[in-house]
């Protein structure tokens, strides 16, 4: 029954919210379905709709989800500096990284069953009812660690929200390790993805050891960067407390993950053109294009440009101690980093293909719209569970509460008798 | 007590409800044999029984659907069997006509097109160089001045990333060596493709269309019988044919005798014979993928 009462509440606090609130639930709602008008057609037609072929058998799809595991991890890695310096509205910072994590991985998988051919089917790769080919594939290895993933951050939060709504004292014996446990995990679901790609041979784009610590590096700029921004906003509009310099550490923290990835960069850039070996071809085709076709080398040059001036906006100290510029920073590695591990990580992969042949692929507007779909269902999600979140920490949504009121319901019922 | 319970009962029946109408909805949608189909599991994992049951099922539907009698066979791998093949580079002159008796053989969607063998025009002065390979290379007549031609199509390697990389193990490397993949089981994730150094996997990117007049009744279920949307496929060298005794169709096709085919196990055969006597060469030998498809120069 408190369950029910619980879920009723929960109801309540995501249909009620101010003109802009309602505003946007609408635009995420448009865009939902009409993503989901295109995505429709791909079901009924089949991946013909969008522009893979076998030339380039991956593109916007999985390089979405490779971002999105990125998101999810960095959002729990900064629970590390949080715990070290201890940050005092620690708890709050775990809650919102777990549940920016949760979305992350319930969008990523997402964009998984949107790439594969047959979405039905996805149990077969499961262990019992199908034959899952663990420990041989990476993707197996992938699911699985994707899923404990999911299953830690959704047990902390939900445990966390529940004890202050019922206003209990949580358990900490119980939560700290899994707190210190998902950390490990965060690492492991990017390194995990990373190896997908790392280690086919096939493919000497991918084919090196820098991949996956890069992996790391970039999903430590920007997971932190939306939750610098999520950070403000909730400062702003609640009675959630972060100091400045709270905020400027993790600044701190990010312009040393984005010198670590600059560098890596650099390494492997410095590797493939000095050597130049017939693997530059790939290389050439990222940066330079191929004849008339830079489709991807705009993507990639936008991303480096974006990506550098975030990090001199992050290194000065005087623009990373001003929230005006060090937002801007933020959006721009945000964005820096979604082209990369989007566009610029996957498709140069294949270009050429494996027989030297050029395809030149683009996402189309139905993969471009199912994308749409899933990053809007996602901010959706996001939005409801920070809501609820919200009024559990910061606004006295508790047991007590819905209590009061039906009590106080019960008295203007029973006053006309 | 007598009221609770009635509530429990209503309570039961209306959590119940939604899972009812979605089981409902998916069952309105499609017949028992497609439930069948959907529920089926891997065909490594079958006994004898279960697979000669659904081969005879699926024998009725592809005759109902293109109106002519269809054998799908099941037939495993013979014991002493390895299949083995050579490419004589220095006779094949690029014609491509492996690539359509292999399209006609082995029911490729015509369109959207779907091709096993990719021939690769390259320059004789470069060597087997991708960087200046030309896959569409289309002239009066070939083969053209100062090229040759490489054909390309699945390896069939002895160690193959294709399968390890599968997370359903829907594709495996059968005991006679051939690479085969269950269409059924597999779900479309590609990953196969991306681990191929071959190009050698193909996907069905839509829904394959074979002119009914042109389709090959005479399958096997791991090789051309008809496929789905959304699946892989690859050459199997020509499973139904080879292991029944005969040549895979690009062999027989071939007009300049550059391809050629038999049992590794075999001392006396002619793969034997020219691992003997030519000189080979296996493509991209430096991935460590073994193949048992040998480029070599006759001439």
């Amino acid at each position: 029954m408190n369950f029910l009462r619980f879920m009723l509440g929960c109801f309540k606090i995501i249909t009620r919210g101010g003109r802009i609130y309602y505003s946007c639930l609408f635009f995420l709602f448009i865009l939902i379905v009409w993503g989901a008008m295109g995505y429709y057609q791909q079901l009924q037609v089949g991946l013909i709709m969008t522009n893979m072929r076998d030339s380039v058998s991956w593109g916007f799809y999985i390089g979405n989800f490779t971002f999105l595991v990125g998101v999810a991890a960095a959002a729990v890695m900064l629970v590390i500096p949080a715990y070290i310096y201890d940050w005092k509205p620690i708890k709050e910072i775990v809650i919102f990284g777990e549940i920016l994590a949760i979305c992350a991985v319930i969008m990523s998988i997402c964009f998984i069953v949107v790439d594969i051919g047959n979405p039905l089917r996805f149990w077969h790769m499961l262990p019992f009812v199908g034959t899952m080919n663990f420990p041989d594939s990476i993707l197996s290895w992938d699911f699985f660690v994707l899923f404990t993933y999911f299953l830690i951050n959704i047990i902390v939060v939900t445990h966390l929200l529940y004890k202050q709504f019922s206003k209990k004292e949580y358990n900490k014996s119980f939560i700290l390790p899994m707190v210190l446990l998902s950390i490990p995990a965060a690492i492991a679901i990017h390194t995990v993805t990373a190896f997908l790609y790392n280690a086919l041979p096939a493919r000497p784009y991918w084919n090196s050891a820098l991949l996956a610590p890069r992996f790391l590096t970039t999903a430590f700029c920007s997971g932190p960067a939306v939750l610098i921004l999520l950070f403000q906003v909730l400062r702003k509009t609640t009675k959630f407390e972060i100091k400045d310099e709270v905020i400027f550490t993790i600044a701190e923290l990010m312009v040393y993950a984005m010198f670590i990835y600059l560098f890596f960069t650099i390494s492997e850039f410095f590797k493939e053109f000095y050597s130049n070996t017939e693997h530059i071809v790939y290389w050439k085709y990222l940066l330079l294009g191929v004849a008339k076709n830079r489709e991807i080398a705009v993507y990639s040059w936008a991303s480096i440009i974006m990506g550098f001036s975030a990090f001199l906006l992050f290194l000065i100290p005087r623009t990373r101690k001003n929230l005006v510029t060090l937002n801007i920073g933020a959006v721009l590695i945000y964005f820096s980093v979604y082209l990369e591990k989007g566009i610029t990580l996957i498709i140069p992969g294949f270009t050429p293909d494996v027989q030297g042949q050029y395809y030149f692929y683009v996402p189309s507007e139905i993969e471009i719209r199912t994308a749409v779909m899933i990053f809007s269902a996602g901010a959706l999600l996001f939005t409801f569970i920070s809501k609820i979140a919200i009024a559990i920490l910061f606004e006295g949504f508790s047991i007590e509460s819905l209590e009061k009121k039906s009590t106080i319901k019960l008295k203007n019922e029973t006053a006309p008798l | 007590m007598q009221k609770k319970d009635e509530n429990n009962t209503r309570r039961e029946f209306l959590k119940k409800l939604p899972v009812l109408a979605i089981g409902a909805a998916a069952l309105s949608g499609c017949n028992s044999e497609e439930l069948d189909e959907f529920f089926q599991q891997n065909f490594k994992t079958l006994s004898k029984a279960e697979k000669a049951e659904i081969i005879k099922n699926l024998e009725k539907k592809y005759s109902e659907k293109y109106g002519k009698e269809f054998k799908v066979s099941a037939k495993p791998a013979t014991e002493g069997i390895l299949f083995g093949y050579a490419l004589d580079l220095s006779r094949c002159i690029g014609c491509r006509k492996c690539v359509y008796a292999c399209v006609k053989e082995n029911n490729q969607s015509r369109d959207p097109q779907i091709h096993w063998i990719q021939v690769l025009q390259m320059e004789k002065n470069r060597g087997i160089d991708l960087a200046h390979a030309d896959i569409h290379y289309n002239p009066e007549q070939v083969p053209e001045e100062g090229h040759f031609y490489m054909p390309v199509q699945c390896q069939q390697c002895r160690n193959p990333q294709c399968t390890t990389v599968c997370p359903t193990k829907a594709t495996w490397q059968d005991e006679d060596g051939i690479v085969v993949v269950d269409y059924n089981w597999c779900i479309g994730c590609r990953y196969c493709m991306a681990a191929c150094p071959y190009g050698a996997r193909h996907f069905n990117w839509g829904e394959p269309n074979v002119p009914i007049e042109e389709i090959n009744p005479d399958t096997h279920y791991l090789g051309n019988r008809p496929r789905t949307n959304g699946v892989v496929e690859k050459c199997t060298f020509c499973i139904q044919r080879v292991r029944e005794g005969k040549y895979p169709a690009c062999v027989e096709i071939c007009p300049t005798g550059s391809r050629k085919f038999g049992n590794l196990l075999d001392p006396n055969s002619e793969i034997r014979y020219i691992l003997e006597n030519k000189r080979v060469l296996v493509f991209k030998e430096e991935l460590n993928t073994q193949p048992k498809f040998y480029y070599f120069f006759g001439v």
